[in-house]
């Protein structure tokens, strides 16, 4: 198992490498001068010219991005051309309302979503099943933003019962949760289902039976407990994209998350602040991945069994 | 030459043999009994009427992107079914028009898509060794990025244009498209109607196109449908923060994003857009889920 781990967070480093030329030389080949997007408006040439050598906008792209990752390499990640600020804080500023977010959300779809796909397998082709399935669809048919739009509408304007934006204390978390969590619940719901209805079929599950456990025995620890991979799968997906920002959500609820904040330096042409962001929600999705394996393991033992294999 | 891969296929399907039915009228049939489905077709297919028919019945110009601040911000009335919103435009008229935005650049860029990730993952599952992992890896790394991620960074490279819009969209979908067509072309190649077709002395281009695609078009299909409505919500999505179709232009996501400036006392302004887009993926995802259990009914149990 420690060997493994430490295979994957070393394949981060090709990951890191990839990302970062990519989106280094996306920003810097695709037209746009940010020195002239942060000069004053009646900036003369040589003005602009002066930011350009400031920011060392002059020397060729390939020393430009070697710099840069001499500068990753010491933990500098450079500072925003446009706050000036340090990229590194700036982001881990955001992060933790990121984090709150998306553990938050990811806990309200568990919480609708295991529940929903349990009942729904076990009652198979019945109105209740179809009930559920209706449900999920409607979930993934319905565009999140418009989802935190309505429960806006409802919750904070209507029935004045919670904040419609901002970051502030626990009722502000609610609905931003409420919002991205929905999304996640619907695709939870329909894994848990089909992935219950595969192990309701096993022979196991009838000998359980037989054997004597009561029904609810044989649902969680017989069945869900075998059906868990293909469901921890998907948390996991949707936790690593969670992480970098749901950046529908935070527009919506003008909730200061990593998602907008990418966004919002995407649009200014902030090619540090771009660049720095990615790479650390990169490296915090892996981390996510890695999580997820060993949460495999943890609940799988023949998957456990594997490593242990593997390090003989 | 197609005899043989009909053949095939009919043996395969003993139900469609018995009954002397082709492959595509038995689907059609078990499609037919599907309720949900023929729900969803039915409201696609009237999807498509109106968003022809606004074309003639609205003047562009005048009823759809005219200002009319006189009538600005108006409920629900007989005059405006829908109201009208902070420009006075009537939101029923604009609604309809949007149609025509969700279903060209839905169908625009899964049709895109489509073609790009099929072709890339055909040749990947065909030839498998170096083409399988840069095409793979490649995939794999786009697979890794939130898709609307990818089609911020896109759209805000190249600026804001119908066609930018189109090309950020349909990279989500090739990847998806990738992965299926690769994973059908490695199970079909090693049947032996390819060898046959090789025997026969046909070229590798040949057989690719007429006689390993058109047995692995089930699943595109399925997945043509259900992307459709994926893409409906994500280029939505996009028009939302800003950076998908352009201001004037009715698009529901674009509506949705004017209108959220006014729903502390208009809340049925950002209403109708959304449920719009709502039941238009909905009628998709259904119409999808009927036709995979309709091409494929050892799925559905």
């Amino acid at each position: 198992m420690g060997r493994y781990l430490l295979k994957r967070l070393l394949l981060m480093i090709p990951v890191v490498l990839i990302t970062s030329l990519v989106i280094f030389g996306a920003m810097n080949l695709t037209g746009g001068d940010p020195a002239l997007a942060l000069a004053p408006d009646n900036a003369t040439e040589a003005q602009v010219e002066m930011i350009r050598e400031e920011l060392g906008l002059n020397d060729p792209f390939i020393v430009r991005y070697l710099k840069y990752m001499g500068g990753m390499l010491k933990g500098d990640l450079g500072t925003s051309y446009v706050t000036n600020k340090d990229v590194f804080k700036t982001y881990m500023q955001r992060l933790p309302n990121t984090l709150e977010l998306g553990c938050a959300s990811v806990f309200v779809a568990v919480l609708i979503a295991i529940p929903l796909g349990i009942y729904t397998a076990i009652n198979q082709n019945t109105w209740k099943d179809n009930v559920g399935m209706v449900f999920a669809l409607f979930g993934v048919s319905m565009p999140n933003f418009w989802l935190g739009l309505m429960l806006v509408l409802l919750f904070s304007l209507k029935l004045h019962w919670l904040p419609s934006s901002g970051r502030n204390g626990l009722a502000s978390l609610i609905l931003p949760a409420l919002t991205v969590g929905m999304g996640l619940a619907a695709l939870i719901t329909r894994t848990t289902r089909s992935s219950m209805l595969d192990v309701l079929r096993q022979d196991y599950m009838r000998t359980a039976r037989a054997k004597g456990a009561d029904e609810r025995r044989v649902i969680f620890r017989h069945g869900l407990k075998n059906a868990l991979i293909p469901i921890i799968t998907v948390i996991g997906m949707q936790l690593s994209n969670v992480l970098t920002g749901s950046v529908l959500a935070e527009t919506v609820f003008a909730w200061p998350g990593v998602g907008r904040l990418i966004f919002d330096s995407i649009s200014k042409r902030d090619t540090p602040m771009v660049t720095g962001c990615i790479i650390l929600s990169c490296v915090l999705m892996s981390l996510v991945n890695v999580l997820v394996d060993v949460l495999y393991a943890f609940f799988d033992p023949r998957i456990k069994a594997q490593y242990v294999r593997r390090e003989r | 030459m197609s005899t043989v891969t009909k053949s095939t296929v009919t043996t395969a399907k003993p139900v469609a043999k018995m009954k002397s039915r082709s492959q595509g009228q038995e689907a059609w049939r078990r499609l037919k009994k599907n309720k949900g489905a023929m729900l969803g077709l039915a409201f696609l297919i009237l999807l498509v009427i109106v968003a022809i028919a606004s074309g003639y019945i609205f003047d562009y110009e005048t009823d759809v992107i005219g200002i009319n601040p006189a009538e600005k911000l108006q409920k629900p009335s007989a005059q405006h079914w829908f109201g009208t919103d902070n420009l006075g435009r009537d939101i029923f008229a604009r609604v309809l028009y949007g149609s025509r935005y969700s279903l060209i650049i839905g169908v625009g860029s899964v049709f895109i898509g489509l073609v790009i990730g099929v072709l890339c993952g055909a040749l990947a599952g065909y030839y498998g060794g170096m083409v399988d992992q840069v095409v793979m890896r490649i995939n794999d790394m786009l697979y890794a990025v939130p898709n609307i991620m990818i089609a911020v960074v896109i759209v805000s490279l190249f600026g804001t244009s119908t066609f930018n819009l189109l090309l950020s969209l349909c990279v989500t979908v090739a990847t998806a498209f990738t992965r299926i067509a690769r994973a059908s072309v490695m199970t079909i190649r090693q049947q032996e109607f390819v060898e046959a077709a090789y025997a026969m002395g046909l070229p590798t281009w040949k057989v690719i196109f007429k006689h390993i695609l058109p047995n692995c078009l089930s699943p595109i299909i399925v997945q043509a449908t259900l992307s459709i409505g994926t893409t409906i919500i994500n280029a939505s999505s996009l028009s939302f923060l800003g950076i998908g179709i352009p201001s004037p232009a009715p698009e529901w996501g674009a509506m949705l994003s004017e209108g959220r400036n006014f729903i502390r006392n208009s809340g049925y302004i950002c209403v109708i857009p959304g449920l719009a887009i709502m039941f238009t993926v909905l009628a998709l995802n259904l119409l999808g889920d009927g036709v995979r259990d309709a091409l494929d009914p050892k799925l559905k149990k």
